[in-house]
């Protein structure tokens, strides 16, 4: 018996999958008059010597180290201090950190564009001139082969942040209130409730949003699409702009597909790893 | 070890209740704020080393009570005394005071014995210290094959083990319990109970323990507080509550079966009711005296009743006959009104029957009915004004 569920799973999910699977291992190119030919693992063997992709992917995995760690943090301090019974205004701060979340990539491109803009009028060198009381040197952040990457990275937080706070501020409210009030009573201050009481019970949670930003991180796409086109000089190329690139500009269907292989790969590597994270101490 | 000390305590919620609105007003305040008056002027002195135990209905303020005392609640008004100092202002943190909560509160995280150590280890005791701590409270409690396990794999009356063994390894100056043994089948009660009086004999630790079970309230307690309302009625030892109950609810609350209550009226000496007249024993004339023309309440202890004529009686028909082996209790008619007797287990008294119910002169309690307090007790009491 095949139930609707898994009918649809094989239908939408696994087919495409299973057919990109075959693809890969072709030399399919749509433009071009040659026909499709068998080709083995050449595809994957060519990625494996591809310079472009290993700086795609050691961005990416740069992109995750830095993202995932911040954004947690950033995410569960707002989700904390959001986090009071009975105060009026958490509902208006969560909306506007929430925002972004909603924003269209489009959107969020011209006001980072804007924020980014080169020279002191730029308000992010500005910014950054003042704290530093004058001896910064006002670059131009998208076009900088050093800063490219960390500022799509800091958009990307700022974009990320309100819906994994969100995430966290559910969690947060899942805890009973007299854990905390024993927790007092056993001698915990504030901050050994924290981390005593807290983040234990909002370790599940935690490992979900990390996973889930790592599988972003990993996904990256619009952000360097719209604001730096993989550039200056690949610094901020990453595996999903080099898939569309193969796909749509260069129309080499099979090393797209190799790259969608790789891709899921890494998405159940990361998948797996938070199973495993899941289970130790579940029991 | 302290005493605690109530002074004039009230516990007052600001709730707030939905206000209906017309739409265009959205902006304005959404609720309007309403008063929730839970505990009301609470005045108890608790000396140290005493063991108090509060009893009352299920929504009368008892874990208000004590979660002030602890420091989850504030005060709304009045003195809370731990020791020598004032403590409304002090955290819970810094009370010392071991609390087992009604929700047990046990954290999930941890194993059995970290839920037991975390006290411990946050005052830093060493290790080889704490582990004698859990060990000698688990055995105590029957845990000691249960400390590697998760909360959520134990039972409910295991979980409440649990939380009572996370109180009684520290040793603090005040231990407050919620219904500590509700959860426990009775056989173990029996045998806590018993370990709790144990134990509260070695440590001399101040305690308020909270329970819905009379039966443990009167083993327990040096003193018991019964509350209703919010209102304490009346706190004193098991055997003066029993004796001379303050007003009419601590009178029916303490004692199975609980005492009969016949409406009468007194008329020169004489208290006029439904089904019988009594003629007042020279004694407790004087201390009925003002109250000559008034609604009072006869209040007779099932037990006190025998189916002997005796210096006092009345005619009863029997209704319902509630064998228990030893003793019989008689549920009959008297007039318009339905009072219980004790009867011994041979009697040969059978439904439908028409007995005679009599009782010793000095027996019996009577209460004004308008404000329910007590004028007159059994066994020569005197009578007690407010
Ligand atoms: N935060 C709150 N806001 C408003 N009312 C509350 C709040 N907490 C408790 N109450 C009310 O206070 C009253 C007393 O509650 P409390 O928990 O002290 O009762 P209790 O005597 O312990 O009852 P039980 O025997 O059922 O445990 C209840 O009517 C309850 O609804
Ligand atoms: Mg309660």
């Amino acid at each position: 018996m095949v139930s609707p569920a898994v009918l649809g799973l094989l239908l939408f999910v696994l087919a495409p999958f299973a057919l990109s699977f075959l693809i890969s291992f072709t030399d399919l190119s749509l433009g071009s008059p040659h026909p499709m030919h068998w080709v083995g693992t050449l595809q994957y063997e060519r990625l494996f010597h591809d310079p472009a992709l290993a700086r795609a992917l050691a961005n990416n995995l740069r992109f995750a180290l830095v993202v995932v760690p911040l954004q947690t943090a950033l995410a569960l301090a707002l989700a904390v201090l959001l986090h009071r019974p009975g105060w009026r205004l958490a509902g208006l701060y969560r909306a506007i950190f929430f925002a972004p979340v909603v924003f269209p990539m489009s959107l969020v491109a011209v006001i980072w564009r804007y924020l980014y803009a080169p020279g002191l009028q730029g308000p992010a060198n500005r910014l950054l001139s003042w704290l530093s009381l004058g001896h910064w040197q006002a670059r131009d952040f998208l076009h900088d082969p050093e800063w490219a990457l960390g500022a799509l990275m800091a958009l990307s937080v700022w974009q990320g942040v309100g819906l994994q706070m969100v995430i966290l501020l559910g969690g947060l409210q899942q805890i009973p209130s007299d854990l905390y009030e024993a927790a007092a009573l056993d001698g915990a201050g504030p901050l050994q409730r924290f981390r005593r009481v807290t983040l234990p019970m909002l370790r599940n949670t935690l490992i979900f949003t990390a996973l889930m930003t790592s599988i972003l991180a990993f996904r990256v796409f619009d952000q360097v699409q719209i604001l730096t086109h993989g550039g200056p000089a690949g610094a901020t190329s990453t595996l999903m702009f080099e898939l569309v690139r193969s796909a749509f500009e260069r129309l080499q269907m099979g090393r797209a597909c190799a790259l969608t292989v790789l891709f899921v790969l890494i998405v159940l590597l990361l998948t797996g790893l938070q199973r495993l994270a899941l289970r130790q101490r579940a029991l | 070890m302290a005493e605690v000390r109530l002074h004039q305590v009230n516990k007052i919620y600001q709730g707030r209740t939905p206000s209906p609105k017309a739409w265009w007003e959205f902006w304005k305040s959404s609720s309007t704020p309403s008063q929730v008056h839970i505990v009301k002027n609470a005045e108890l002195k608790i000396k140290d080393g005493e063991f108090v135990v509060l009893v009352g209905p299920s929504g009368c303020g008892k874990s208000t009570t004590l979660r002030m005392i602890a420091g989850l609640e504030e005060a709304t008004s009045g003195e809370i005394v731990i020791g020598d100092r004032v403590v409304n202002n002090v955290s819970p943190k810094e009370r010392d005071i071991a609390m087992v909560f009604q929700s047990y509160a046990l954290y999930p995280h941890m194993t059995v014995f970290e839920n037991m150590a975390f006290g411990l280890r946050l005052r830093n005791l060493p290790n080889h210290e704490i582990e004698k701590a859990v060990k000698q409270a688990s055995e105590l409690l029957g845990l000691d094959k249960l400390l590697q396990r998760k909360p959520k794999e134990l039972s409910g009356g295991q979980r409440q083990r649990v939380a009572m063994g996370r109180a009684i390894v520290r040793k603090p100056q005040v231990y407050l319990m919620d219904e500590p043994l509700s959860n426990l089948d009775a056989k173990l009660r029996v045998q806590m109970r018993a370990e709790l009086q144990k134990m509260h004999r070695r440590l001399g630790v101040t305690t308020v323990y909270v329970t819905h079970d009379q039966v443990e309230a009167m083993t327990l307690g040096d003193r018991i507080v019964i509350m209703k309302d919010g209102i304490i009625q009346q706190a004193d030892s098991p055997l003066n509550l029993y004796e001379r109950p303050a007003n009419l609810y601590v009178a029916g609350f303490i004692g199975t079966p609980s005492m009969n209550f016949i409406p009468v009226t007194l008329q020169d000496g004489e208290l006029v009711a439904s089904g019988f007249r009594l003629q007042l024993p020279e004694d407790r004339r004087a201390e009925v005296g003002n109250h000559n023309g008034k609604a009072l309440v006869l209040g007779l202890r099932p037990t006190d009743l025998s189916d002997s004529p005796s210096a006092l009686s009345m005619q009863a028909s029997v209704e319902v006959i509630e064998p228990l082996g030893s003793e019989n209790y008689l549920y009959c008619s008297v007039g318009k009104d339905m009072v219980a007797a004790r009867v011994d287990g041979r009697s040969t008294v059978r439904a439908g029957d028409t007995v005679t119910l009599g009782f010793k002169a000095e027996q019996f309690h009577l209460f004004d009915a308008e404000s329910e307090l007590a004028i007159s007790h059994s066994r020569g009491g005197k009578s007690e004004g407010a």
